[in-house]
């Protein structure tokens, strides 16, 4: 091994075009952490000092900025949009992977429309989503309109995610409980859905991720209140809506900075959860 | 009744799984159906190539946010792509495996940073950075093409590393058998053998760029006129609809709901060759 590096050393120090390539390769990776690094150290040092008890008042006036009722209605939006997305999402995994035959056109199908969806802009769905949820069916500017779009947003990571999961849990498994006598809907429950938990888990916190940190498609769907959401149809903007208002006014500045503190600090987190998700799930994989 | 049950659920699930489908389906009747009509009124030869955007005067000319969008696409995947793909193969190839981890959960930190974030960072950094090195007001196509190559990063660099990773390991033995040193081993047969893949993580990072509102709008400037050079503020398609949507009525929102149908029509173009790509590479 130490050979080996020594004679790569030798190889660089005398061939400039790997020497080249090696410098490459490793500027573009440092730059890209510096990058990261840079973002993140600067909103935090910026940040930190603003974060006083005002910015968390219960109540939002022009005068605390306050963006607890933003972090709240993030939460209702969150959860309500996963009401939707995930019973649909896994349902639709399920039929994928248990039901449907080998070369069933749906199949395709839903592949090609969930590839579709996932690469939609943002915008396009809040415009959608104006047009369909907040006019046609009449529910306003609500926090279900909201909801309800980013739902179809992260629908197809949930399926997808899902999908992996399921196809991941072994043929054998189906095989013995069908061998004890249980019926489909019995295995899928019992047997093969609890195997693929955390996959489908990891996609759900993918999804999350994607709902916290959404703002295009939520302005002209769930408004821009600044106040916490008092029903379902109410208006209420989320954190990154909030941010993105408080930004704008030019006023806030060192709330704006605050804000994204703590919206950093929520997709850290939410990352954090993936990453021990994901080393979960590949522990048990090499157990197994 | 255990028969009913069962076939209940499977219906069930198959509901479930033509959700996504009907979901495309309604998005595209909505767009289309809200705005071809003012496209054919507006003309669509004036809307696609018209060079003016002046709602107040019945102009609606989309070309200068077409041309802002592709510039600041093209922009983006200049710094994005060599950077994104380099980095992807120091963390395939090169990465020592005490930092692999970390750098891994950097890369997707770096997907999960919401828009806004990235917008008001480029705002208050490089807006003010851009003025200074380039002149100008410092809101541009530059600026905006910085920012946008961050953050279609992690996208090209999961790809692309994904794909690298694929490439059976023979390859680059067999680069290393024939004298070649580790970088050029790497670079030229195991980087080529993972060609598909990256292009595939590129084409994703186009959409990326190309969708992208919220950060564009922050650093923009979004004056709806084709940008004379890199530092001259730049419109795109989604910032377009952004701005406006707000206070627009009738034909304006309308030629608003055309503007976004421009965007998934180009969107749909990379969607349908990037899974014919695919298709074809299998």
């Amino acid at each position: 091994m130490a050979e080996s590096i020594r004679q790569n050393v030798k190889i660089r120090r005398t061939d400039p075009q790997s020497f080249l390539l090696f410098f490459l390769v490793h500027l573009a990776a440092l730059l890209t952490m510096l990058a990261l690094l840079f973002i993140i150290i600067y909103i935090l040092v910026k940040g930190i000092p603003h974060l006083t008890p005002d910015l968390f008042s219960r109540t939002y006036t022009s005068e605390n900025v306050s963006l607890f009722p933003a972090l709240i209605n993030t939460l209702l939006i969150t959860v309500v949009s996963l009401l939707f997305a995930v019973p649909v999402g896994v349902g639709a995994a399920i039929y994928l992977t248990e039901y449907a035959r080998r070369g069933n056109k749906l199949v395709g199908i839903t592949g090609v429309a969930a590839e579709t969806l996932s690469g939609i802009p943002s915008i396009v769905y809040g415009l959608f989503g104006s047009l369909f949820f907040v006019k046609y069916l009449g529910f306003g500017l609500s926090l279900l309109s909201g909801s309800l779009t980013l739902s179809i947003m992260i629908l197809p990571l949930i399926m997808r995610t899902t999908e992996e999961a399921l196809k991941s849990v072994p043929d054998s498994y189906r095989e013995g409980s069908f061998g004890l006598g249980a019926g489909k809907l019995r295995t899928v429950f019992s047997i093969v859905l609890p195997c693929a938990v955390p996959g489908i888990l990891s996609g759900i916190i993918l999804g999350v991720g994607r709902i916290v940190g959404e703002s295009a498609a939520l302005i002209f769907t769930a408004g821009t209140v600044a106040e916490t959401a008092s029903s379902i149809f109410s208006s209420a903007r989320t954190l990154s809506v909030h941010m993105y208002s408080i930004s704008g006014e030019g006023l806030y500045i060192g709330q704006t900075y605050a804000t994204a503190v703590v919206l950093l600090a929520v997709v850290i987190l939410i990352n954090a959860v993936s990453n021990y998700a994901a080393k979960k799930i590949g522990g048990e994989r090499t157990d197994g | 009744m255990k028969h009913f049950k069962e076939s209940a659920m499977k219906c069930l699930f198959l509901t479930t799984a033509c959700v996504s489908v009907a979901a495309v389906i309604l998005i595209c009747i909505f767009l289309f159906a809200n705005g071809v009509p003012a496209i054919q009124k507006i003309g669509v030869f004036h809307f696609l190539l018209g060079i003016t955007w002046k709602p107040a005067n019945n102009l609606y000319g989309n070309l200068p946010m077409i041309i802002g969008s592709l510039y600041v696409t093209a922009g983006a995947l200049l710094i994005g792509v060599p950077v994104g793909i380099l980095t992807a193969v120091f963390m395939a190839r090169f990465c020592p495996k005490q930092i692999y981890r970390p750098m891994k959960a950097a890369v997707n930190l770096m997907a999960g940073i919401p828009s806004v974030v990235y917008g008001f960072f480029g705002l208050v950094v490089l807006v003010p950075m851009v003025r200074d090195l380039f002149g100008g007001r410092g809101m541009s196509v530059l600026t905006a093409s910085i920012l946008l190559g961050l953050m279609i990063l992690p996208t090209i660099i999961s790809v692309s590393e994904t794909s690298i990773r694929a490439v059976p390991n023979s390859y680059y033995e067999g680069g290393l058998a024939l004298g070649a040193s580790h970088e050029k081993s790497v670079f030229f047969t195991v980087v080529p053998a993972a060609k598909s893949g990256i292009f595939a993580g590129v084409v994703l990072g186009i959409g990326r760029a190309i969708g992208e509102t919220m950060a564009v709008m922050m650093v923009a400037g979004n004056q709806a006129a084709i940008p004379a050079g890199v530092t001259s503020g730049v419109r795109t398609l989604t910032t377009n609809i952004v701005l406006e949507m707000g206070y627009s009525t009738d034909l304006h929102r309308e030629a608003l709901i055309g503007t976004a149908v421009i965007l998934f029509v180009f969107i749909l173009i990379i969607n349908i060759s990037l899974s014919l790509f695919k298709r074809s590479v299998q």
